[in-house]
């Protein structure tokens, strides 16, 4: 794992390139159904700026910036968004995934079809991008991510049952 | 040459010749009057924009039209996730 201030000119590119990264990743989620793009490309960018962060600042940098757990809860959400979009469309009494029923107060069934687009956009965007981050993790450092959980700990715990 | 090897490349010729026979009945490319291009295709151009206002008539389709395909394709990549996860890490709290 690289420490800290290793190779001061990479940390340095990687400090000034994220935050245009991250923004273009959004801007690809949210532009999906204007232009080319959409949930899968963009969660792939934001994904993609995570795991530079990793390669140039080490793991325990980005570990404070998004957890295990988060990217966990963040791919579930996803999913979720979508599938729940879809199962409120039933809600309206509408078909699953007939986004025209959604109760939104705009005049116009076809702007709403464009805001359920880009809502499950959003719910794809954010599981690529979960599912990006959680495999690096995990081929990067099986089983070791939480240091203050030591060997020995475990082999107690799997010695007990 | 063993006999197995001759079995095997008569075998590789009748299936190619199959195959390249097959080819040769398939439209041409951009042909306007394929079934590709007759079927659904004029209705998504004409109609997309004005039934989902999203003027990328590709999004329309994979998010809008084929929403249930794209549904159960992000559950895939949800599940390659769950899977590499259970593969590769030791804990299961993490």
């Amino acid at each position: 794992m690289i420490n800290r201030y290793d190779n001061l000119i990479i940390e340095f590119f990687c400090r000034i390139i994220a935050a245009p990264v991250f923004t273009f990743g959004v801007y690809i989620i949210f532009h999906g159904e204007a232009s080319p793009g959409g949930g899968f490309q963009g969660g792939v960018i934001l994904g993609a700026g995570f795991i530079m962060l990793a390669v140039a600042h080490g793991m325990d940098f980005t570990l404070r910036r998004i957890r295990e757990k988060m990217i966990l809860f963040l791919s579930c959400v996803g999913v979720f968004i979508y599938g729940g979009i879809g199962a409120a469309c039933i809600l309206w009494r509408g078909n699953f995934l007939d986004y025209g029923k959604l109760p939104l107060p705009l005049d116009s069934v076809s702007v709403i079809r464009g805001i359920g687009i880009m809502g499950i956009e959003i719910g794809v965007g954010l599981t690529v991008m979960g599912v990006m981050i959680s495999i690096y993790y995990d081929l990067i450092d099986p089983g070791g991510i939480q240091p203050e959980l030591s060997g020995g700990e475990e082999e107690e715990q799997w010695n007990s049952f | 040459m063993k006999p197995l090897k001759l079995l095997g490349l008569i075998t590789v010729l009748i299936t190619g010749f199959f195959l390249i026979y097959g080819v040769s009945d398939m439209p041409n490319w951009g042909d306007k009057n394929a079934p590709a291009s007759t079927h659904v295709s004029p209705y998504y151009i004409q109609r997309s924009q004005a039934e989902t206002n999203a003027p990328n008539f590709v999004s329309a389709v994979l998010a809008d039209y084929r929403g249930f395909d794209t549904l159960f394709e992000t559950t895939v990549i949800f599940c390659a996730g769950i899977a590499c996860m259970m593969l590769l890490r030791k804990e299961d709290d993490g």
